[in-house]
């Protein structure tokens, strides 16, 4: 019988008789008595479930245990903080911590350890931003994070893991068909043979990173029967350009897309540094942000900016269509049962390029979007000669500014013609009121978002600044 | 003296905590017939329950107990202050009445979280639904109020705004904060023989969860054993706010004879259990023509929820801050306690103190904005009147002498090494031409009071033991939460009985060591422990100098206690010796201390007393830059010097002001509760409630501890408490917000809190731009 297997701080697992659905976190606290990793939220969003994960790219990634269901970490290797100081003496990740005045209460700790020790296996300590990107995931309640920071910055930035990934991670992949009482997961290795279940199966849940479906199980007691995982076909997750156009496969993380994106198209690496945390962009992929269809995930508004095309597939049938015609309604999208998304794809542009994204949330890391607007305006002898625009938060999904695009369509690129767009934009919302903001506020900033545009464009610069005031 | 007091040591569970061994109450290896309990909410605001039938949920799979109003042996009520809390509300034979969306209806226990969770959903209930009253303004109108407004009052306000050469009136509104403690609510408890049970909660205030599940089992307080080993977070969050979970745990545990767990998650705790209230102050105020308050009125009102809990010391704290640093000659506060049904709200760091002293920061900028001052003049010229002056500027609206003002002092000290002026200047002159972004910078300052305000809770007790080996074991009614309690204490027994600090072992909080204990509370638990630990120190040194007295005929001057060893007269003995000696001489090596706080009283009915037993003091200045198009804002420098006396521990407290300060701009800046218009509050978990991330931190912070702190009053070591007030350093942002904002027009933006973004655009907009 099948059985997820897995490397865990050294340890070969085997698991058979466990629900597939079972999490990461629940199985070590409570099955496991591993309870230095704990759980503060149980979505994702706090960080202190953090633990270390190699997957086949054989890089050690940030992952919150607390939403990875054990079926997803067949085939991985896994590191808790446990073992960080297995051998009786602290890791240097652990003294700075501890010596540096980093913990108080201590609950957030071992998720914070983790993520540095991540982070310094990727030679990611470089300087203060770095750590707050690798931090962006955890919360701490009690310190400030300053000692937490100043401990950061004082590790050696490149503590580079010379060991080799264990055998687990590194054997050929073979596809996983687990069953445990009614339940069944899939972990297939290939885009075929992930095609072929799919289409035999096509009432089962579709799962990637599970920073979406990780909730459902979670807070919602979502517990299916039939779960196809796509996270180990190696051919979902290439990024690769052809034919002058980018093709963005759809596990890839936003991790890997950043990294991948910021040299090809860096007016969407910003963006994708603003979505979740360390642990979310190590997870989540592309293709779940775009197929779980919510009004306000990121990477569609900007895709659709870019000129997105979407590659489906069903069985061996494949199909193409604008991004944004994908989205139907709330909770709709043009996805046939037993189909699945392959690919995203994206012209390249020219440099300098002309897309921009511009997230507004209560809180610049780890946050859910108010409102996004995505921009990519061609101007060619001050007139504008195409404008895609597109925006997420503002209606029941991400949707492009029809009337706003069509005022700037062939006008004279400055701020007369902005401000014409601007009042367009009236035409095309007519958003709602919610926890994150209220209507008004999310028209008025879609109209303010085209302006930052405009000055973005004129070279003011779009970011708040990180530092005081000089003085002379 | 040893020098081990005083110094930075780290955290005394820090090696554990980096390690993960650090054990808190959900890590204890479960007992394998361990019951999972289920607390079934309410969903609706304000209702009579006209159904209720669990009969579906008692015979569901894995279910060993079902508890509502019923099932209760003692009191179904778990209020802290007063009885208006029921445990459960739905009754199967009287219905009951829901208060709020969230509010405890009943609870499961099974053999798994899962069982009990599904087992709920079984439940049979119905509401005939009433209107609710959510808000401030729906409470002030409907006067539904917990209690009667309480007024504190000095000198002739009438006359005062009246005569005053300027008045100026306004409103400012303040948000609530979720404690957002990284650990959440949880609670343990084990069947004991008899009627005996112990619980490990995570709690704040171990004695008096044991009053109440003995209260609620109808037992004896003496069968009931509340233990605290450590907690991930309280701050103020799991004061009261424990006890049901663990009255809860305690029932199940009785009822089914099987230890019984209650672990909320995050979205329950967040729905169910109470925040920092909410207020609306609005002011009046009469002044100078150099902004000098002659006469003020605030009408302070505050969303306290469906139950008074802790609101009525919490309003009352609200107004002894009314006032902060300034000398208000005739002043009158009038405190509203709002009855909502929403979640009660409780105490969270702070507990009402900021709140008012936003209010009056908040009167400071607008009058400084009025007579084109910078605030920073305004603060200083209405600051109370520095130690040992006339007492003509000392007197609070409480009729407290303010002894030992040095905020002073501490703001010259700050202006310079922050170079204030220069900067203020320097980010006007810059925001003239600046097209989108503006800047701003402020100064504010902080006095806090020190004590409880409900006197009889200053007092605390400690338990000394000295084993025949040598080593130490200690133990005391504070708990650890983070705050590095722990630490400080050890430092102090260590310093008293000069030795090693890793002689001295710390064991958890338990109610049948120290008994009848304060909660650790109120920035208070080094000052009273502490000083409880020191007495019985004190005591036993005193024993063991005896001893030598008698059997190695020597005097008391003869004896001292050096590191590890005792001199008496020419001859030294090691520590560890001396203990096996006394034991050996039948001396009592156990020993207890006591404390009770000095000088303080309070007269509530007349309004006057000394509630405080000394003011913690500090500024900070902070400066911010603020996107005019989007509203978003960030810090980008923060300047702190706060007083804490003589440090015990400059570690633990320049921890403590950093996350204070932090804390409290996510309060003022980030952090929004959302309730929808059925009073169900949707930013109930991480995900759509935000609190600082490390990136939101300034990139420069200067933090030091006042290098002239000293407490004038005869405190542990001469230290002062440090828990609480560096929150309300964070002022300083939100006042900086204001002052670039100040730049978009000439009206003045009346900010509100929290500075969301769609708030700074509200606040463009009322400049006039």
């Amino acid at each position: 019988m099948a059985a997820i297997a897995f490397q865990l701080n050294g340890q070969d697992v085997e698991l058979t008789g466990i629900s597939p659905t079972t999490t990461l976190l629940n199985w070590l606290r409570y099955d496991k008595g591993l309870t230095g990793t704990k759980e503060g939220c149980a979505e994702g969003d706090c960080g202190a479930c953090t633990i270390a994960l190699r997957d086949q790219s054989g890089d050690w990634l940030p992952v919150c245990a607390c939403i990875q269901l054990i079926g997803m970490v067949h085939g991985r290797e896994i590191r808790t903080v446990e073992a960080l100081s297995a051998e009786g003496s602290l890791h240097p990740v652990q003294s700075a911590m501890a010596d540096g005045h980093g913990t108080q209460c201590g609950f957030c700790t071992p998720g914070f350890v983790m993520s540095l020790w991540v982070a310094q296996q990727n030679d990611a300590l470089t300087g203060r931003e770095q750590v707050c990107d690798a931090l962006s995931g955890n919360l701490c309640r009690c310190t400030g994070y300053g000692p937490i920071i100043d401990a950061a910055l004082g590790l050696d930035p490149t503590g580079s893991n010379s060991e080799a990934p264990d055998a687990v991670v590194s054997a050929p992949a073979q596809p996983l068909h687990y069953r445990s009482e009614a339940q069944q997961f899939w972990s297939p290795t290939t885009t075929d043979g992930l095609a072929d279940i799919i289409a035999e199966n096509p009432e089962a849940t579709i799962l990637s990173g599970a920073t979406d479906i990780g909730l459902w199980v979670t807070k919602h007691a979502f517990n299916p029967d039939k779960i196809i995982y796509t996270g180990r076909v190696a051919y979902l997750r290439r990024i690769e350009r052809r034919d002058g156009n980018l093709l963005i496969g759809a596990g890839a993380t936003y991790r890997e897309a950043a990294e991948a994106l910021g040299e090809l198209h860096p007016g969407l690496s910003p963006l994708i540094r603003r979505i979740g945390g360390a642990q979310v962009r190590a997870a989540g992929t592309i293709g779940g942000n775009i197929a779980n269809g919510s009004p306000i995930g990121d990477m569609p508004p900007a895709l659709i900016a870019a000129g997105g095309v979407l590659h489906l597939r069903h069985g061996a049938r494949r199909r193409t269509l604008p991004l944004e015609e994908y989205f139907l309604g709330y909770g709709q999208q043009d996805r046939a049962p037993g189909e699945f998304i392959e690919a995203v794809e994206i012209p390249l542009q020219s440099t300098p390029s002309s897309l921009r994204c511009y997230k507004i949330a209560k809180r610049h890391d780890q946050d859910i979007t108010a409102v996004l607007g995505c921009f990519s305006v061609d101007v060619a002898d001050d007139a504008v000669t195409s404008a895609r625009i597109a925006y997420g938060g503002m209606a029941a999904t991400p949707k492009r500014a029809a009337a706003a695009e069509a005022a700037l369509t062939g006008a004279t690129w400055n701020r007369d013609s902005i401000g014409k767009a601007m009042a367009a934009l009236a035409d095309d919302f007519t958003p709602m009121s919610d926890h994150r903001a209220s209507a008004q506020y999310r028209s008025r900033i879609a109209r303010n978002l085209l302006l930052k545009y405009f000055h973005d464009r004129s070279g003011i610069a779009p970011d708040l600044p990180s530092e005081p005031l000089a003085m002379s | 003296m040893s020098e081990v007091a005083g110094s930075a040591l780290p955290h005394d569970s820090a090696q554990k905590h980096v390690a993960g061994t650090a054990v808190y109450a959900d890590d204890m290896p479960e007992p394998r017939d361990l019951t999972h309990i289920y607390i079934a909410m309410s969903e609706q605001p304000r209702a009579r329950l006209t159904r209720v039938d669990l009969s579906a949920v008692r015979t569901a799979r894995d279910v060993l107990w079902v508890g509502c109003a019923d099932d209760i042996p003692g009191v179904n009520d778990t209020g802290p202050v007063v009885r208006d809390e029921p445990m459960f509300t739905a009754s199967e034979t009287s219905g009951g009445q829901v208060h709020y969306a969230g509010q405890a209806l009943f609870a499961v226990a099974a053999s798994s979280l899962a069982a009990a969770r599904a087992a709920a959903e079984l439940a049979d209930v119905d509401y005939a639904v009433e209107d609710p009253v959510l808000t401030i303004e729906q409470a002030m109108q409907a006067e539904s109020f917990l209690q009667p407004p309480y007024r504190m009052a000095r000198g002739d306000v009438d006359a005062g705004l009246a005569n005053a050469a300027r008045r100026l009136s306004g409103r400012i509104e303040i948000g609530g904060q979720e404690q957002f403690y990284l650990e959440g609510q949880v609670a343990v408890a084990f069947p004991g023989e008899d009627d005996e049970v112990r619980v490990i909660s995570s709690n704040q205030h171990p004695s008096e969860c044991q009053l109440i599940v003995a209260h609620v089992l109808g037992i004896p307080a003496h069968a009931v054993t509340v233990e605290v080993r450590r907690l991930g977070g309280g701050f103020g969050g799991k004061e009261t706010q424990g006890n049901l979970m663990a009255a809860c745990a305690a029932l199940a545990a009785k009822a089914t004879g099987r230890p019984a767990k209650v672990r909320l998650d995050r979205d329950q705790d967040m729905i169910l259990t109470g925040k920092r209230h909410e207020f609306r102050i609005d002011y009046d105020v009469g002044f100078d023509p150099d902004g000098r308050i002659l006469a003020i009125r605030f009408e302070q009102m505050a969303r306290c929820g469906w139950s008074l809990d802790l609101s009525s010391a919490i309003c009352d704290r609200a107004m002894f801050h009314a006032d902060n640093c300034y000398f208000l000659p005739a002043a009158e506060i009038i405190s509203h306690r709002c009855r909502t049904n929403t979640v009660s709200n409780t105490a969270f760091r702070g507990f009402g103190g900021p709140q008012g002293m936003v209010g009056i920061e908040r009167v400071i900028d607008h009058i400084a904005h009025d007579l084109g001052l910078d605030p920073l003049a305004v603060r200083t010229v209405n600051y109370y009147e520095a130690p040992d002056g006339t007492g003509e500027r000392a007197a609070t609206p409480y009729h407290m002498t303010v002894e030992d003002c040095v905020i002073d002092e501490i703001t010259t000290d700050l202006v310079a090494s922050s170079d204030y002026a220069r900067r203020r200047a320097a980010i006007e002159a810059w925001n003239s031409d600046s097209p989108v972004v503006r800047r701003g910078i402020a100064l504010t300052p902080v006095k806090f009071g020190i004590s409880f305000t409900t006197t009889h809770l200053n007092q605390a007790g400690a338990l000394v033991h000295i084993y025949q080996d040598g080593s130490i074991q200690l133990n005391h009614g504070g708990v650890e939460m983070g705050q590095g309690l722990q630490t400080k204490i050890a430092q102090i027994a260590a310093a008293e009985l000069n030795v090693d600090l890793d002689r001295v072992r710390i064991t958890a909080t338990r109610t049948d060591k120290v008994p009848n204990t304060s909660a650790t509370a109120a920035s208070s638990g080094a000052d009273l422990n502490g000083m409880a630990v020191r007495e019985a120190c004190v005591e036993l040194k005193a024993r063991l100098t005896r001893f030598l007295c008698e059997t190695e005929n020597v005097t008391e001057a003869d004896i001292t206690f050096l590191p590890n060893r005792i001199r008496f007269g020419a001859r030294e003995i090691s520590f560890d010796d001396l203990a096996k000696a006394a034991y050996l001489g039948r001396v009592p090596l156990s020993a207890t201390g006591f404390y009770a706080t000095p000088k303080i009283h309070w007269n509530r009915d007349s309004a006057r007393g000394r509630p405080f037993f000394y003011f913690a003091y500090g500024a900070a200045v902070t400066e911010v830059c603020v996107d005019t198009l989007t509203g978003e804002s960030r810090m980008t420098r923060a300047d702190i010097l706060h007083d804490v006396g003589r440090s015990l521990n400059p570690a633990v407290d320049l921890g403590q002001i950093e996350g204070g300060f932090i804390q409290g701009a996510g309060w003022l800046m980030i952090e929004e509760l959302w309730w929808d218009d059925h009073g169900r509050l949707k930013t109930h978990a991480p995900s759509t409630y935000k609190i600082p991330t490390a990136w939101d931190r300034p990139e420069v912070m200067n933090i030091g501890l006042w290098e002239k702190g000293m407490n004038r009053e005869l405190t542990i070591r001469r230290s002062k408490a440090v828990g609480e007030p560096p929150l309300m350093l964070a002022i300083s942002a939100h006042q900086a917000i204001s002052h670039a904002l100040a730049s978009m027009g000439s009206a003045y933006p009346a900010l509100d809190c929290p500075a969301t973004p769609e708030e700074v655009l509200r606040a463009i907009d009322r400049t006039g731009q």
